[in-house]
């Protein structure tokens, strides 16, 4: 082996000294950047991913509009500061592309772009910080700016990344396990546990497919209870900020009426 | 000599441990018993959160019914009227309704009709037959007035207008057909998310410090020279044919200075989530005006920013 990383040593730990099945650090920030609708910058560990949406609006061009629905437009950018060795992806990147028609048709069947006919919602993804599960961490910022944008879906997005050594799957890879061993992304709504994305650019043995599938099921299901609490928290301070000043108690130029 | 302590031991953080989540509750129906209805506490919820069955309920805004049950779809307080359960987003784009006072920009110029941008889900159209010809003439509108629709309006022009009435696919249309309403000049536009705007008894605000300001429901705002009450509309110096002047009056330099300076508040007060009422936007004025060495640019600084927060809203 020499100088290969042990992904799983004897004892069950892993390159990071987190256990199999546990989930990195995940940080959610809601606040507000600039011009955007609602943004959300979230990062499990060190991956790190700020996402930004502008709409329901009036769509640039002629062509993406369709009568009956709204268009969803992805965009993603990955920094090239983002990852170890520095490298410029360009805006036409195949990759890139690639990876933002998922994230499109990820969330097409999940937002209710039915009650915005004639307009676009568009998503800008920029991947800051990259050790990876990169789309899993692109996913769940993508759902809480929506959330937070005020766009009506039908359910969250979770989103999280199984693999498997040897015979020992595990989740929310790093970049060092991500390159090593196959792996594959899940999302799932967690209300009705239904899939809405499975992929994955390595093979993976069929008989492990399964317990993955499950494992990430699962681990989308925790993932929501976090979303939540941030999304929660969030609304529960905007609501306080909206209240009137004045109440509860009387503003000193109330007048009486008998 | 050196001596050696050993460390202290590490303080019972929650986040050090490893947390362990617990099997949620099964989805519990919301209480909307009739005794609550008094006290208004807020329910928040999120997207995909049953709220109550769909057999006693209809379902409103923000929500979805799926397996006879209703379920949010946007997150936000969950409001009840009678059996019609909806949920009010906390944040989102503005949601036009007849009668809103709204500040646009045209963004394009079609035949017989405007586009302007409103801060909406669409650009919401201006018919030519909706706006006042210049001079007040009433007559109905020619091919020759189509012909010089940019006289009245150019792409870029802000306009402050009513909203009128709606398409089918939900696009709203407007109309200027007041002296109130119509082409802004001599001010500057602030924009602020449109849940800051209420609705006011008025939404033409008048500060002591010479400076007026439009209050549009799309979050839009207008910030401009005051105008004198003999020059307002229906007075004897109101002048018919400046309606659709692209020219500045002339502003002096104090003015200039209240512009920015209101300007400048309400982008504090929109910073910190705070809904902008004409007695808030008075006090502050005056709390910048009783600091010492009161500067617009001052404004601008977090410190002096959150002070006045602190001084006119002091419960938020």
């Amino acid at each position: 082996m020499g100088s290969r990383i042990e992904i799983l040593n004897e004892a069950g730990f892993r390159s990071d000294g987190r256990r199999q099945y546990e989930l990195r650090d995940l940080t959610i920030d809601l606040s507000r950047h600039g011009e955007a609708d609602g943004s959300a910058l979230i990062s499990h560990g060190l991956t790190q991913v700020l996402v930004s949406v502008h709409g329901p609006r009036e769509a640039k061009m002629r062509s993406h509009t369709f009568h009956d629905r709204a268009n969803i437009n992805v965009e993603v950018v990955v920094a090239s500061f983002s990852t170890g060795e520095r490298r410029k992806r360009m805006r036409g990147d195949k990759r890139v592309l690639e990876f933002a028609s998922t994230i499109k048709s990820t969330f097409e069947p999940v937002v209710k772009t039915s009650l915005y006919p004639r307009s676009q919602i568009d998503i800008y993804v920029q991947v800051l910080q990259q050790d990876g599960s990169t789309l899993q961490a692109c996913i769940n910022a993508t759902t809480l700016a929506l959330i937070n944008a005020g766009i009506p879906m039908n359910d969250f997005v979770c989103a999280v990344t199984g693999g498997v050594h040897s015979t020992s799957p595990m989740l929310d890879l790093s970049t060092l396990e991500e390159n090593d061993i196959p792996h594959v992304t899940v999302a799932v709504m967690p209300k009705t546990k239904k899939v809405v994305l499975v992929t994955m650019e390595t093979r993976l043995h069929v008989e492990r497919f399964e317990e993955i599938l499950n494992l990430a099921r699962d681990a989308g299901k925790i993932l929501h209870q976090e979303m939540k609490e941030a999304v929660l928290s969030r609304a529960s301070s905007l609501v306080a900020m909206g209240e009137p000043i004045t109440k509860g108690q009387k503003a000193d130029d109330d007048v009486i009426m008998d | 000599m050196i001596s050696f302590i050993s460390f202290p031991a590490q303080a019972d953080d929650a986040y050090r441990k490893t947390r362990h989540y617990k099997e949620q509750a099964g989805d519990a129906y919301m209480d909307f018993d009739d005794e609550y209805e008094g006290q208004q506490s807020t329910k928040l919820t999120c997207p995909g959160e049953t709220l109550t069955s769909a057999q006693d309920f209809m379902r409103g805004h923000g929500t979805y019914v799926d397996n006879e049950e209703v379920i949010a779809s946007v997150a936000g307080t969950v409001e009840r009227v009678n059996r019609l359960v909806t949920v009010r987003p906390v944040n989102s784009r503005y949601n036009p309704e007849v009668g809103d006072l709204v500040v646009g920009r045209i963004a394009e110029v079609q035949p017989r009709r405007w586009k302007v941008d409103a801060n909406s889900r669409q650009d919401a159209v201006l018919m030519l037959s909706s706006v006042n010809l210049p001079g007040g003439v009433q007559r109905r509108k020619l091919e020759s007035d189509e012909l010089q629709m940019r006289t009245f309006f150019e792409e870029g022009d802000l306009l402050v207008a009513e909203v009128q009435a709606f398409f089918a696919d939900g696009a709203m249309s407007l109309h200027t057909r007041s002296l109130k309403y119509g082409k802004l000049r001599n001010g500057q536009l602030v924009v602020v998310p449109p849940s800051l705007v209420r609705r006011l008894k008025s939404h033409f605000l008048t500060l002591p410090c010479n400076v007026d300001i439009i209050l549009g429901l799309n979050g839009y705002l207008w910030v401009s020279k005051h105008i004198k009450a003999s020059e307002q509309e229906g007075e004897q110096g109101f002048d018919a044919e400046a309606v659709y002047s692209n020219q500045n009056d002339d502003i002096d330099a104090s003015t200039r200075a209240a512009i920015s300076q209101v300007a400048n508040i309400i982008k504090i007060l929109a910073s910190h989530s705070i809904p902008l009422s004409d007695t808030l936007l008075l006090d502050a004025y005056d709390w910048t005006m009783e600091q010492e060495g009161s500067d617009v640019k001052r404004l601008l600084q977090e410190d002096y920013g959150d002070a006045l927060v602190a001084a006119v809203a002091p419960n938020m």
